[in-house]
């Protein structure tokens, strides 16, 4: 089965436009969380939890002054879009429990996306390929940041923060042609418009993932 | 052990937890039909809420309104026209940064 997947190297070049903004934000980290951690907390932290949105979620709680449980969870209900995400993707694994269960570490938000073949499920050449590049920019962004900062302490000023959004509706225009991937589409979106002013971002992006569950209608 | 500390190292092992549960539950089997046509909507369901929290969640929950909208609406312009990838991000990264620009 495995000549089926993609090789690694397909999924770096999926993953090159992202890795500026990755670089980027990955030092805007580091930036803003060195006063609230000490300058090798937050290189440590993107190496070994290596997920953005929850380390900026935990690092806005710690700054606040809400202590670590509070932090915690705040970082764990972001991350639990992976749950989903996980069970989606393991058809697609191979080898023993824990090769499987390391490879599950590749999820992340753009890989996913970009690992996925629509009817055929997820490429797992595609998915670890797109994850490396980007592991690697984050944690070097993060180092740069926490170490020296840079003139992209604030990458904001350069709407670097408008990329992802830009690059997922991009992979989705790409997704969504087929009728009932629109449909999907459109109300997962909306799903977590509605629900995004009340339940942590992770859950609302959980929220989301049910509407493909119409998918177990179909014959 | 600092409050630092405590977080990042409970962090660190619950999201690797999370992200091992489906790997380690799911075994290699081959996926039935319906499970193949569930996954097949998983991407274009999470893209469409990625979009949505990425242009306006805020960073600390809720929904905030900004310049990101401006950038991701130049996207979808883009996107329409066919444009190249490359181009398609540049462009939502020069509008949000120009609507900044302006409005800060």
């Amino acid at each position: 089965m495995q000549d089926e997947d993609s090789d690694l190297r397909a999924g770096v070049r999926a993953a090159l436009p992202l890795l500026f903004p990755t670089l980027a934000v990955g030092i805007s980290f580091g930036v803003l969380a060195e006063p609230v951690m000490g300058s090798v907390a937050p290189i440590v932290m993107s190496v070994i939890v290596f997920a953005g949105s929850a380390q900026f979620a935990a690092l806005s709680v710690l700054a606040a002054g809400g202590g670590a449980p509070a932090a915690i969870t705040a970082g764990l209900l972001m991350n639990t879009r992976f749950l989903p995400m996980g069970f989606a993707v393991a058809p697609a694994l191979r080898g023993g429990p824990l090769k499987r269960a390391a490879q599950g570490q590749a999820v992340i938000d753009t890989s996913l996306a970009l690992a996925s073949r629509g009817e055929r499920g997820f490429d797992r050449g595609l998915l670890v390929g797109a994850t490396i590049p980007q592991a690697a920019c984050w944690i070097s962004g993060t180092a740069i940041g926490a170490l020296g900062g840079s003139v992209l302490s604030e990458p904001e000023r350069f709407g670097i923060d408008a990329i992802f959004p830009a690059f997922f509706l991009a992979l989705l225009v790409k997704e969504a042609r087929r009728g009932l991937a629109l449909g999907v589409a459109l109300a997962g979106g909306l799903v977590t418009l509605a629900l995004l002013p009340f339940l942590p971002p992770g859950l609302a992006v959980i929220a989301a993932f049910l509407t493909a569950l119409v998918g177990l209608r179909r014959p | 052990m600092s409050e630092v500390w405590i977080t990042i190292g409970v962090l660190c092992v619950g999201t690797v937890a999370i992200k091992s549960a489906g790997p380690l539950m799911v075994g290699g089997r081959v996926p039935s039909d319906r499970t193949l046509a569930v996954l097949s909507l998983v991407a274009p369901a999470l893209l469409a809420a990625l979009v949505v929290y990425e242009t306006v969640g805020g960073r600390a929950g809720g929904v905030e309104i900004d310049e990101r909208l401006a950038g991701v609406g130049a996207a979808a312009a883009c996107l329409a026209a066919k444009l190249p990838l490359g181009v398609v991000v540049i462009a939502a990264a020069a509008v949000t940064a120009l609507a900044r620009a302006l409005t800060g």
